[in-house]
């Protein structure tokens, strides 16, 4: 789980042109939206294209993104127990 | 002193109709655009709805009479017959008779044929002639060449407020007598490159639009194209012309919140819909009837009632007619401004069909029949990506 | 009378150098696009992180504009843009991530950016404009119609200020040229003025 939480982060920071943050800034549970590291709803759907291309894991519905993106912990759950790739 | 800025010519193709009258019945009788994409090869096509043109491109080509080895992309053919029909309605003979300027509007210009030969171009040479034909530009000098037009050209590129924006700088070049006359629109062809893009932004609905719906799923995207033709006091006065209609107010104000979303409270489109007022020197409650940006996304519905509800004490009559032609685009302001102008000859309210839930969190609900009452004057909204927000006044 | 609009101010980037109103200001010691505007950014001493997400017109227009309006109080500035390519740079990308039916996944960050006008957009979301902005596309600079245009919002109170600017970007090709249209300035807002500056 470890392993996969780096590699969110990592995967965070690329996807999203997170520039001048590194994997360090990033607490496991902090809020990623809001007030957090300010993500915004173009970030969402971002993410949402990460876990397909990585992952395997296709959302319908973009709010389902609210529940699973609340942090880098709440994403590696999900990931954990839905990926395909 | 400011002129007057009269309509005296209107041209549209649209998946309600090959004319101004053709799309007039379609509204009048509740006959919808939307269907199944049929003219694009692309793997969404099962998951939406579009507003299409049942027309081929040979079959245009044809209506237009160009010769066999031309250039044009599906923008550039909607664009020009909408535009040779504005101008024949106009009664113009020759275009150049007093100082007439173009400004049209596109977002996908030529990107419906590049996407389509571009990896042909190596193999085949014989396509490169469409490389030219990418630009926006293009679409709007080949609009003025076939019309035969010499005098000032531009194109506005400003996403869905587009052709709005084109109308507005055409009324005010004519009322700074920069120009007499002018022909203003937009068009925009359904492409792979858009389809592929509104479904990366998970807007588009996988049925047909429901605006100001309390359960709307997103948008259809749809392709036409419209132009008016807008003339000086002066003219009108030589010529005794026929006016359609005026137009009367116009304004324009940036949301200044997200590149695609609109904020909470629609401060863009309340401060376009106050310049137009102001503009018009009328006051909200003279309107007779909304034309609604309406585009049955969650988000513009909301932030677009918001503001409807900021600036009306008592909200007028409205409807989206983007339920039957879906979302044009850099066309849909075109094509709004001739409905409007069809409400006011007509008096005339046109449904916002497929409506069945009333928004929980506003208080306002959308016309859903056709409805006959005296219309003086029409607002018409367009909001584009990048916050671009427009609002048109027309006015008997 | 007649009332005199000047030029406040003027910005020019092209292939490796920034000048302010014709003085060099920053000269590349990058090599790529994307590394002198982040030099150019970090020297400004400003926190924006929604910078790094733009599209490269974008960052042009961000950060022409942010050395332009760096002091400025104003609210009421109208946005005039122009180019000659609208926003092809971005939409090459975009394409090129629909190709490929295997590896396909188009990224909605590139989309947002396929429209020439989220130039505007940008700039106004970070000076906080709420003011009337146009994007036109043309072959070169309408230096006549942009004059005008200029002068008829400040004439008509439409807008206090207006921020003319030509913005090209195509495959590590660019320029910028922005100037600030307002009363009072160090240039008069001749058309010969508008044709040095963005010539």
């Amino acid at each position: 789980m470890d392993a996969l939480k780096l590699e969110l982060k990592e995967r965070i920071i690329n996807a999203l042109n997170l520039e001048d943050i590194s994997i360090d800034d990033i607490q496991d549970n902090d809020p990623l939206f809001g007030d957090g590291l300010g993500l915004d709803s173009i970030d969402a759907l971002e993410l949402i294209v990460l876990l397909d291309k990585e992952y395997g894991i296709k959302l319908a519905d973009p709010k389902q993104g609210k529940e699973i993106f609340q942090s880098v912990e709440t994403m590696a759950q999900f990931v954990a127990a839905n990926r395909t790739k | 002193m400011q002129k007057k800025v009269a309509i005296t010519g209107m041209g549209i193709i649209s998946s309600i109709g090959l004319s101004v009258e053709e799309n007039f019945q379609s509204l009048i009788s509740k006959k919808s655009g939307i269907s199944d994409l049929e003219n694009i090869q692309t793997r969404h096509a099962s998951e939406i709805k579009v507003g299409e043109i049942k027309i081929t491109n040979q079959e245009l080509q044809q209506l237009l009479n160009l010769p066999v080895e031309n250039t044009f992309t599906r923008t550039g053919l909607l664009g020009a017959y909408a535009a040779k029909k504005a101008v024949e309605s106009a009664g113009i003979i020759d275009i150049n008779e007093v100082r007439t300027g173009l400004i049209s509007s596109t977002s996908v210009a030529g990107m419906d044929f590049t996407e389509k030969h571009y990896k042909k171009y190596e193999e085949h040479p014989e396509y490169q002639k469409y490389i030219q034909s990418h630009d926006a530009g293009d679409s709007s000098n080949k609009i003025a060449n076939y019309l035969g037009l010499k005098g000032f050209v531009t194109t506005i590129s400003t996403a869905c407020s587009s052709a709005a924006n084109a109308i507005m700088l055409g009324a005010s070049m004519i009322e700074n007598g920069y120009l007499d006359r002018v022909i203003v629109g937009g068009t925009d062809a359904l492409s792979k490159f858009t389809i592929n893009g509104f479904k990366t932004l998970m807007i588009l609905s996988d049925t047909y639009n429901t605006p100001f719906d309390n359960n709307r799923k997103g948008l259809n995207l749809g392709e036409a194209a419209a132009y008016l033709v807008l003339e000086s006091d002066e003219v009108i006065k030589k010529s005794n012309k026929k006016v359609l209609a005026y137009v009367a107010g116009y304004g324009n104000a940036n949301d200044a919140f997200h590149q695609t979303a609109s904020s909470e409270n629609g401060e863009g489109a309340y401060l376009a819909m106050k310049q137009a007022f102001e503009k018009a020197s009328i006051l909200p409650d003279q309107i007779d009837y909304i034309n609604v940006h309406g585009t049955a996304t969650p988000n513009n519905d909301l932030s677009e009632g918001r503001a409807m509800n900021r600036i009306f004490s008592n909200v007028p009559k409205f409807s989206s007619t983007k339920a039957f032609t879906g979302h044009t685009l850099a066309a849909a302001a075109a094509i709004e401004a001739v409905y409007s102008v069809l409400a006011l000859q007509n008096n005339t309210i046109f449904p916002n069909l497929n409506f069945k839930t009333p928004m929980e969190e506003l208080n306002i609900v959308p016309e859903t029949e056709v409805v006959q009452t005296e219309i003086n004057h029409v607002l018409s909204n367009s909001f584009g990506f990048g916050g671009n927000c427009s609002t048109l006044i027309f006015s008997k | 009378m007649q009332i005199m609009y000047a030029i406040s101010k003027f910005i020019n980037i092209s292939q490796d150098v920034v000048c302010e109103n014709g003085k060099e200001l920053f000269h590349n010691q990058e090599d790529t696009f994307a590394a002198f505007m982040k030099s150019v950014y970090k020297s400004l001493n400003i926190s924006y992180p929604k910078f790094y997400k733009m599209d490269d017109l974008c960052k042009l227009a961000f950060i022409a504009s942010e050395l332009l309006l760096q002091n400025e109080t104003e609210k009421d500035i109208a946005l005039l843009f122009s180019n000659n390519e609208a926003s092809l740079d971005t939409d090459l990308k975009h394409q090129q991530s629909i190709q490929n039916p295997d590896d396909y996944y188009p990224s909605p960050a590139v989309f947002v950016y396929t429209l020439p006008n989220i130039t505007i957009g940008e700039v106004s979301i970070r000076h906080e404009l709420k003011s009337e902005s146009a994007f036109f596309v043309a072959e070169k600079y309408q230096t006549e119609y942009m004059h005008k245009y200029a002068e008829y919002l400040l004439k008509t109170n439409k807008a206090q200020k207006v921020l003319c600017g030509w913005i090209h970007f195509l495959e590590g090709d660019y320029k910028a040229d922005f100037y600030l249209v307002e009363k009072m300035g160090i240039l008069e807002h001749s058309k010969e003025h508008i044709n040095n500056i963005t010539k």
